[in-house]
């Protein structure tokens, strides 16, 4: 077991999440609600899991990351930026004309950013090539791809899922942002997904279930995914939509709405703890 | 003619062989069609660099935009019904929006699929790929150019679509011939008109410049192999040294070469054209030759469009 500063990985969560909602404020539309549910699991990944270098975006033996749930991508822009891959101070010009920061991701838009997404469903057939592609020439890297809970109603994910575990590629990570939630209201009334842990075992891979706000159990996931041969992993991470902002939390209408500047301001002082949650 | 009869695939076979032994970054993707596609015998001779994704066309598009990042060349192959519609969105937004360097071929382009049917016999796809961008669209006219325009596409880099046909048809073309993405080969010199076809009717529009010439009719033959990017230098001069166009397609007249070549006309030129190909309708279960004639592609109808450009470009 590698051992991580949780205190620092906090420290940063916290910067993340108030990035989140400065950004999304800013552009006056975005996806705060399922940015902030996965900022443990991107937090962890940035600053204690992944090997990368963010001033070499593109050194061969790096870790990959595909953000398969394109529409989270202020926690991606943020996390990077917060690891030194672009200046926080660039995260404000999301969604704007001519910003690097395309309201889904662009990898032409941004070099650092391995590939491009936004239609649902994709992201873990990427990761299974690139983890092939890690077999085939000899590289010891990992692929992770965080994907949202409703995405799973994507019938390429499934195909994914067969074609990770008949390859078996243990260089896969898939994460799971499990927080019930989606456009049209709750997942489980949408098109429900359980039992969901043991769909994956059903296809082949190891999964873990844990709460993905606890750094703890997300980084021991991590390890325990990295410790796995002959399989993938998928970690399905319970979550809270909205996580840390009170108004934000559990609420589907904070899918895809940018904060007022009221709201900014309420979230802003919850996050940093100045206010009365 | 009596000329060798070979099916474009086999083209495709024999390029994905040929870039097997030459370059080992190149790898095939099959969705379970390989024997028909020929991908199986990459697969025989190298089993490594060989994945089979089962019926799964969009997994198979985002398998090989993944194997792309990782800095292979992959090559991924099915039937073009199939690839180019069931995993359409997953070619715009995986891979050619980020323009990624994946290949892609279907197969079974064309009404000469035979009898296997409408579901089967790929109508749309080059409309499909030609409106993406960063793509590359090459119909090779002949199992020749088929794998000269195979072993092209991995020597381009971004995203290209490749079709090739299931029928076997005549070999028109000789491996010394030059072969270069985008640039339109002229078959036969003419002034009075100028048929543009791409595929293996690009062989009936052979036998209509035969049928013509018998007639006192000289048309220009264009084998337009690569649809995009179209050679507009190519239909440009054909426009002005002879006044009227034909092209000729297997496949929906609707967003094909036809409507390629008319964009560049009417933009820079407009000269009588006529277009043959399929008219907004599916194909059925026949013999390639009765769907042919049933489905107006063949040299007769060629001829007669030709007829039909130089009454307007006369009158």
């Amino acid at each position: 077991m590698v051992n991580y500063d949780i205190m620092k990985l906090a420290e940063i969560g916290r910067e993340v999440r108030a990035d989140i909602v400065r950004m999304t404020a800013a552009a006056g539309s975005g996806h705060p609600g399922g940015s902030l549910s996965a900022v443990e699991l991107m937090t962890a990944l940035y600053f204690g899991v992944m090997s990368h270098r963010p001033a070499e975006p593109k050194w061969p033996g790096r870790d990959r990351f595909i953000l398969s749930k394109g529409h989270a991508c202020p926690l991606l822009y943020s996390v990077m930026a917060r690891a030194g891959y672009l200046p926080v101070a660039e995260l404000t010009t999301l969604r704007k004309l001519d910003s690097c920061l395309q309201g889904h991701p662009s990898c032409l838009a941004l070099p650092a950013l391995e590939v491009s997404s936004g239609s649902l469903g994709q992201g873990l057939s990427i990761t299974n090539g690139l983890a092939l592609a890690a077999k085939l020439t000899g590289q010891g890297y990992r692929v992770y791809c965080l994907m949202g809970d409703g995405e799973l109603q994507e019938g390429q994910v499934w195909e994914a899922a067969m074609s990770a575990a008949h390859y078996k590629l243990d260089n896969v990570c898939a994460l799971v942002d499990y927080n019930g939630l989606q456009i049209d209201g709750d997942v489980e009334n949408v098109m429900g997904l359980a039992p969901l842990a043991e769909k994956w075992r059903a296809f082949n891979w190891h999964a873990v279930e844990i709460d993905g706000h606890d750094y703890g159990q997300v980084l021991a996931a991590y390890d325990e995914a990295a410790a796995t041969k002959g399989k993938p992993t998928a970690i399905i991470a319970k979550t809270v939509k909205g996580k840390g902002v009170s108004f934000m939390e559990n609420a589907a209408g904070w899918h895809g709405k940018a904060p007022s500047g009221e709201e900014l301001q309420r979230a802003l002082d919850e996050i940093y703890g100045k206010g009365a949650r | 003619m009596g000329e060798k009869m070979l099916p474009t695939r086999d083209g495709y076979g024999h390029g994905l062989l040929t870039l097997g032994a030459a370059n080992p970054k190149v790898v095939v993707l099959d969705a379970d069609l390989a024997k028909s596609t020929r991908s199986d015998w990459f697969a025989a001779k190298f089993p490594e660099r060989f994945f089979d994704m089962g019926i799964a066309e969009q997994d198979m598009i985002g398998t090989a935009a993944g194997l792309a990042l990782g800095g292979l060349i992959p090559f991924a192959t099915t039937y073009g019904v199939f690839v180019a519609g069931r995993a359409w969105d997953q070619i715009r937004t995986t891979v050619c929006y980020a323009d990624l360097n994946v290949k892609i071929a279907g197969n079974h382009g064309g009404i000469s699929v035979g009898a296997d049917g409408a579901t089967h016999q790929a109508l749309e796809d080059i409309a499909l790929m030609r409106v993406l961008p960063k793509m590359t669209v090459i119909v090779p006219c002949d199992a020749v150019e088929a794998k000269k325009a195979t072993i092209a596409a991995a020597e381009i880099h971004g995203p290209c679509f490749l079709r090739f046909a299931r029928e076997a048809t005549p070999v028109l073309t000789d491996e010394g011939d030059l072969f270069a993405v985008g640039k339109a080969n002229v078959l036969r010199a003419g002034t009075d008109a100028t048929i543009i076809a791409c595929g293996p009717i690009v062989h009936e529009a052979l036998l209509a410049h035969a049928a013509l010439k018998a007639k006192g009719i000289n048309v220009r033959v264009l084998n337009m192999h690569t649809v995009k990017p179209l050679d507009e230098a190519a239909v440009l001069r054909a426009a002005a040294e002879t006044g009227a166009i034909v092209t000729a397609e297997e496949h929906q007249l609707y967003g094909g070469l036809g409507g390629a070549v008319a964009e560049v006309l009417v933009r820079n030129k407009p000269v009588p054209v006529a277009m043959v190909g399929v008219r907004d309708t599916f194909g059925e279960s026949g013999t390639p030759e009765e769907l042919a004639v049933r489905y107006g592609l063949t040299a007769r109808d060629i001829a007669a469009a030709v007829d039909e450009v130089l009454a307007r470009k006369q009158g």
